[in-house]
C-alpha cells in the first residue's frame, strides 16, 4: 500500500484510452463501474476535444456482483459494435473489474464479430499510464500485423532504392495528452519532407486500424516517444527487421543528430547539413549579447523521461545554465535518465511523489524550474520561475498557436518559454532593490501576484524566527543586514551556505564578514 | 402530486462516483483528512475532479492498493495501519480521519470498519476514525457526502434541548447568510451539520427539527429519524420558491407566525425579483436538458421553469428518493419528465433529437455537445457555487443564462473542433 496524495501518471487503462482516442475507427469497452467515466473529461476538458473519447463503460453496480456481470459485459460489447461500428475494438477492464475477472477479452473474442479483436491485460495494481499506452498501442500494432509476419520478407532501410521512390517512415508515438504531440507531428513531418522524406503513417495520433496494417510499406520508424513506442518499434524490428530511431530531435543538436540518424539509417546523403544549424533562431538568440545573463543560472528539471533528458542536454549546452537537479517519474526511463544526471554531475530523482520533488527543489535552490504542472505549483509557492516542459499538464498548456517542442520551430518555442519566466524573475528581483526608492509606486503588482510576496514575507519572518540557527550558530546584525541584500531568489542558499560554512570553521556567530568569507570559499 | 412521467433506465453511464464529493467536504471541515483505500483510479479520479486546486499538501489522499496487499487481507490491514500511522506522524493536526472505501476495497471486502475501531482505540483522545463508503459501485457523486455524514453521526452525543439543524454542506456565506435570517425569526438554537470543525459534531434528539439544505441525503435523513429528529417536509432553499417555503417549513415547524415569515424575507424577494429579471429574458422559453449527476437536477428544474420560464424537455437523476423529493415534485410543472439511472447514448440521442437550448451535464460531456453545437452548462459547478437561498437566486440563473448569452454572442455554430 502506497499512500498517494497526487500522482503524476494515472491507471494504465487511462493509457489504453488515450490510444484509443488518438486513433480513427477504434473502440474501447472498458469493463468498470461508473466513477471511471471522470477520464473522459481529461480528454474533452485538457485537450478541449469536441468529441468523446470512444469509450464504453460497462458500468456494473454492487447489485451486479451477485449475479452474471459477464452477460452485462457481453451486453455493453454487442450495443457499443452496433452503434459504434468499430474496425477494431479494445476489450479490457479497469482496476476493479480486474478483481472480479471475468476476463472480457476472451468474451469478446467469443461473440462472432468480424473484427479485430485486441484483448488489454493491462495489471492496474503494478502498472500506470505511460506502461498501458506502450502495451495498447502495441497489443493492436502485433494484432493486426501478425498474420502478415511469415509472409514478410526483413525490410531493408535501402527498399526505396529499389522501389525507386523516396524514403517512407512512419512517425510513432504522438498520442492525446502527450505533450504537445499535435504540433511536434507536423514540425517534424516538414523536416523530414525537407530532407526528401515521406512520411507513410503517424500512429496512434490520427491513424485507422488501416493505418497499422500499412506500417511496414516504410522503410523506418521514428520513435518519437519512447514511452510510448519503443514496444512497438522493437516488435516491427524483430519481426520484419524494420530499424527504428533512437534521437529524440528535441533541441538544436538533438534535432540535427536525428537527421543525421534518419539519413545514416536510410543511407540518404545529407546534402544540406551547413544550413542545418541556421534553420532555428535558438543558438543566435543564446549567443546574442543579451543573452550572457542566462550563463549558469540554476535549473531544476524533472518531468517524463523523453522531456526531461532533452531538457537537461539543451540547457547545458545550447542555453549554458548549469542542471542543478534532474529527475522523472517515468520508472521504465530510469537509468537513462540517471545516466544523464551522472553526466551532469548530479543525482537522478526517481520518484512519483511530488513531495519528494518540492523537496528536492527546495534545497536546490534554483533560479528556474523546468517540469510538470505540479512543479509549476511548486514554484508558484517558492516564488521561483517556471515553464512546463513535459506531463502532466492542464489546459493551459494545450495552446491554441502551433507551439512543438521538437525540431527547429520547437527550439524557437523552447527558448521563448524558458528565457521569458526567467526575464520575469530579475524584473521581480528589480522590484526588489527599487521599492524602496520614492519614485516605486507602491501598486506596481509583481507578475507572480501574492504568492511572491507572501514568499518573500515568509522568508523574512523565518529569518527574524529563526535569529538562530538549528547548530546554534548565531546571526549577528550585520550578518543579517547583508542577508537580506541578497536577491531573495538565492537567499536561501546563502544562508544555508553561510551556516554551513560557519560549522565546517567552527565560527559561533555570523556576521558580514563571515557572508564574504562563505561566499568566496564555495564559488 | 403533480402528475409528473417517472421512467427508469439502467445502461452505461456518465457520471462521477461518491469519491468526489470529498473535494468539498474537505474544505468544509479544514481539520479533517480524507484517506481513500483504492487504487491509482481513485487517486486520478479526486486530482482530476479537483482540477488545480491542489496549491498546498492536500488533505485527501489514497492509500494505493498494491498486488502484495491483494493477496493476503491480513497484510492489507497492517499496511492499511502503516499508512495511517505514518500519516498521523506526518499531519498531526488532524482530527477526524475518514477511512474511505471504494471499489477495489469493496470487492475485495476490506474491512474497514473494524480496522477504524482498532484505530479509534489506539489513538483515543487523538485522533478519531470514521468509515464509510464513496465507491462507485454503491454511490453517485454526491451521494459520497450523504455516505461521510450517515458515518457522523453515532458520533454525535444525545440531548433534548430544542434546535434547528441545517443538514447539508452549505458554502460559508450562504450558511452565515441563513443563520442570520433564521436569528431574525426568532429562532436562535441553529447549528449545521456537518460543522466547521469535525470535532464540533452537533448533538442531537427528539427536539432537533432538521432542515435539509441538499437533496441527496436519503441515509443520513433515515438515520437521523432513527435518533428521534423530527425531519421538516419542504422543497430546497434553491430559488426564491424553493427558498421561500423552505424557510416557511422551518418557522412553521418552529410555531412562528407565516406573518413573520413575510415580513422578514419580502424585502429579500423584492430584491432578488428584481436581479432575476435580466435572466429571465435570456432564458424564458428556452428548452433544457438536464442529464443526471448531482440530483439536484429536480430542484433546479423546477427553479429554471417556475421562476425563469424555461420548458423542461427531460429531468434526469441518478437517484430518486420519491418520498425526500415529495414537495419539490408537487412544484414541477404536469407532464414533466423524470428518468432515473441512464443510458448515456440513449440518453444522448435523445437530447440531439430534441435539440435542446441547454444541456446540463457532466465535464465529460460539455465539449463534445458544444462542438455539435447544443450550449451546456456543468453540473459540478452547483456543487461549487454558492446557489441557495433568496439572495443567490439571480447568481443561480446566471449559471444557465451565460452559456445562452455567449451563444449569442458568437454566432458561428459549426465549429471545427481540433
Amino acid at each position: 500500500m502506497e499512500l498517494t496524495l497526487w500522482t503524476y501518471e494515472g491507471p494504465p487503462h487511462v493509457g489504453a484510452m488515450r490510444i484509443a482516442s488518438s486513433m480513427k475507427d477504434i473502440h474501447y469497452v472498458l469493463h468498470a463501474p461508473q466513477g471511471d467515466t471522470y477520464a473522459d473529461l481529461l480528454f474533452t476538458m485538457i485537450e478541449r476535444r469536441g468529441e468523446r473519447p470512444p469509450v464504453t463503460y460497462t458500468t456494473f453496480q454492487a447489485r451486479d456482483l451477485g449475479g452474471d456481470t459477464a452477460e452485462l459485459v457481453k451486453k455493453n460489447i454487442k450495443e457499443a459494435v452496433e452503434r459504434f461500428k468499430p474496425k477494431t475494438l479494445l476489450v479490457g477492464e479497469s482496476c476493479t473489474a480486474e478483481l472480479i475477472q471475468d476476463q472480457p477479452g476472451a468474451l469478446a473474442k467469443g461473440m462472432g464479430f468480424d473484427i479485430p479483436i485486441v484483448n488489454l491485460e493491462l495489471p492496474a495494481y503494478s502498472k500506470k499510464e505511460n506502461w498501458g499506452a506502450s502495451e495498447t498501442f502495441y497489443q493492436l500494432t502485433r494484432t493486426l500485423l501478425k498474420e502478415k509476419v511469415s509472409s514478410s520478407e526483413k525490410i531493408s532501410p535501402l527498399r526505396w532504392k529499389e522501389l525507386g521512390r523516396r524514403p517512407k517512415v512512419n512517425i510513432l508515438g504522438p498520442s492525446l495528452l502527450g505533450f504537445r504531440c499535435r504540433d511536434d507531428v507536423i514540425e517534424i513531418q516538414r523536416i523530414l519532407s525537407e530532407q526528401g522524406i515521406d512520411t507513410n503513417v503517424v500512429a496512434p495520433l490520427g491513424a485507422s486500424p488501416g493505418d497499422i496494417e500499412r506500417l511496414i510499406d516504410a522503410e523506418l520508424n521514428i520513435c518519437l516517444y519512447q514511452e510510448i513506442a519503443e514496444a512497438s518499434c522493437e516488435w516491427l524490428k524483430r519481426n520484419f527487421g524494420m530499424e527504428y530511431t533512437n534521437t529524440i530531435p528535441i533541441g538544436i543538436k538533438n534535432t540535427i543528430e536525428f537527421i543525421n540518424e534518419v539519413h545514416n539509417k536510410l543511407d540518404l546523403p545529407l546534402t544540406n547539413k551547413e544550413e542545418l544549424e541556421n534553420k532555428s533562431k535558438l543558438p543566435w538568440y543564446s549567443k546574442s549579447v543579451d543573452s550572457n545573463y542566462l550563463t549558469g543560472k540554476r535549473v531544476f528539471i524533472f518531468g517524463d523521461g523523453t522531456h526531461a533528458i532533452a531538457a537537461a542536454k539543451i540547457a547545458k549546452e545550447e542555453l549554458g545554465f548549469e542542471v542543478v537537479g534532474l529527475g522523472t517519474y517515468s520508472r521504465e526511463m530510469a537509468r537513462q535518465v540517471r545516466a544523464t544526471a551522472k553526466d551532469l554531475n548530479v543525482e537522478a530523482l526517481i520518484t512519483n511523489n511530488y513531495l519528494e520533488v518540492e523537496d528536492a527543489l527546495k534545497k536546490a535552490a534554483p533560479e528556474l524550474v523546468l517540469g510538470t504542472q505540479m512543479e509549476r505549483h511548486s514554484a508558484k509557492r517558492l516564488g521561483i520561475p517556471c515553464s512546463v516542459i513535459s506531463t502532466p499538464m492542464h489546459v493551459q498548456d494545450v495552446p491554441a498557436r502551433y507551439s512543438p517542442q521538437m525540431g527547429w520551430e520547437g527550439a524557437n518555442v523552447i527558448f521563448d518559454d524558458w528565457v521569458h519566466p526567467l526575464m520575469m524573475g530579475l524584473e521581480e528581483h528589480l522590484i526588489d532593490m527599487f521599492k524602496h526608492d520614492f519614485e516605486f509606486v507602491d501598486g506596481h503588482q509583481s507578475h507572480l501576484g501574492h504568492t511572491a510576496t507572501q514568499t518573500k514575507d515568509f522568508l523574512n519572518s523565518d529569518e527574524k524566527k529563526e535569529k538562530n540557527s538549528k547548530e546554534g550558530i548565531i546571526w549577528t546584525e550585520s550578518g543579517r543586514a547583508e542577508l537580506t541584500k541578497v536577491p531573495f531568489f538565492v537567499r536561501g542558499k546563502v544562508k544555508t551556505n553561510t551556516e554551513k560554512y560557519a560549522i565546517l570553521r567552527g565560527i559561533p556567530e555570523i556576521s558580514d564578514e563571515t557572508l564574504y568569507d562563505a561566499k568566496a570559499y564555495f564559488s | 402530486m403533480s402528475k409528473v412521467e417517472f421512467n427508469k433506465e439502467t445502461g452505461p453511464r456518465e457520471v462521477f462516483c461518491g469519491l468526489t464529493s470529498i473535494v468539498w467536504l474537505h474544505r468544509r471541515m479544514p481539520d479533517a483528512f480524507f484517506l481513500v483505500v483504492g487504487s491509482r483510479t481513485c487517486a486520478h479520479l479526486i486530482q482530476s475532479a479537483a482540477g488545480v486546486m491542489i496549491f498546498a499538501e492536500p488533505r485527501f489522499g489514497t492509500a494505493i492498493l498494491e498486488e502484495k496487499d491483494l493477496a493476503g487481507l491480513a497484510d492489507a490491514h497492517e499496511e492499511l495501519d502503516r499508512v495511517v500511522n505514518d500519516l498521523i506522524a506526518r499531519r498531526p493536526e488532524i482530527k477526524t480521519l475518514f477511512l474511505v472505501g471504494s471499489c477495489p476495497s469493496e470487492v475485495i471486502k476490506l474491512d474497514l470498519a473494524t480496522v477504524a475501531d482498532k484505530l479509534n482505540k489506539r489513538f483515543l483522545g487523538q485522533v478519531r476514525f470514521v468509515n464509510y463508503s464513496g465507491s462507485g459501485i454503491e454511490t453517485t457523486f454526491t451521494q459520497g457526502e450523504d455516505g461521510a455524514l450517515k458515518a457522523l453521526i453515532p458520533l454525535m452525543e444525545s440531548s433534548n434541548a430544542e434546535k434547528l439543524l441545517l443538514v447539508g454542506t452549505l458554502a460559508n456565506n450562504v450558511e452565515d447568510r441563513f443563520k442570520k435570517i433564521f436569528r431574525n425569526l426568532g429562532i436562535s438554537n441553529i447549528e449545521s451539520f456537518p460543522p466547521r470543525q469535525s470535532t464540533e459534531l452537533p448533538k442531537i434528539g427528539k427536539n432537533t427539527k432538521v432542515l435539509l439544505t441538499q437533496p441527496y441525503l436519503s441515509d443520513t435523513v433515515r438515520d437521523l429519524k432513527h435518533r428521534g429528529c423530527e425531519i421538516i417536509s419542504a422543497p430546497f432553499p434553491l430559488g426564491i420558491e424553493g427558498s421561500t417555503k423552505w424557510f416557511l417549513a422551518a418557522a412553521k415547524a418552529c410555531n412562528i407566525s407565516e406573518l413573520k415569515v413575510h415580513e422578514i424575507i419580502s424585502p429579500l424577494i423584492n430584491r432578488s425579483k428584481l436581479a432575476l429579471e435580466s435572466h429571465k429574458e435570456i432564458l424564458k422559453g428556452k428548452r433544457l436538458f438536464l442529464l443526471p449527476e448531482s440530483q439536484l437536477e429536480i430542484s433546479l428544474a423546477r427553479f429554471l421553469h417556475n421562476e425563469c420560464e424555461m420548458d423542461l424537455i427531460e429531468v434526469g437523476t441518478p437517484y430518486l428518493n420519491k418520498d425526500l423529493m415529495k414537495e419539490e415534485i408537487n412544484l414541477l410543472p404536469d407532464n414533466t419528465k423524470i428518468v432515473e439511472g441512464q443510458h448515456v447514448e440513449k440518453q444522448l440521442d435523445r437530447v440531439r433529437d430534441s435539440k435542446p437550448d441547454l444541456v446540463v451535464c457532466g465535464m465529460g460531456l460539455a465539449n463534445p455537445l458544444e462542438a455539435e453545437g447544443i450550449s451546456t452548462k456543468w453540473s459540478i459547478e452547483m456543487v461549487f457555487s454558492p446557489i441557495h437561498g433568496i439572495d443567490q437566486a439571480a447568481d443561480l440563473a446566471g449559471l444557465f443564462s451565460k452559456p445562452l448569452r455567449r451563444n449569442q454572442i458568437l454566432t458561428s455554430k459549426t465549429l471545427v473542433t481540433h
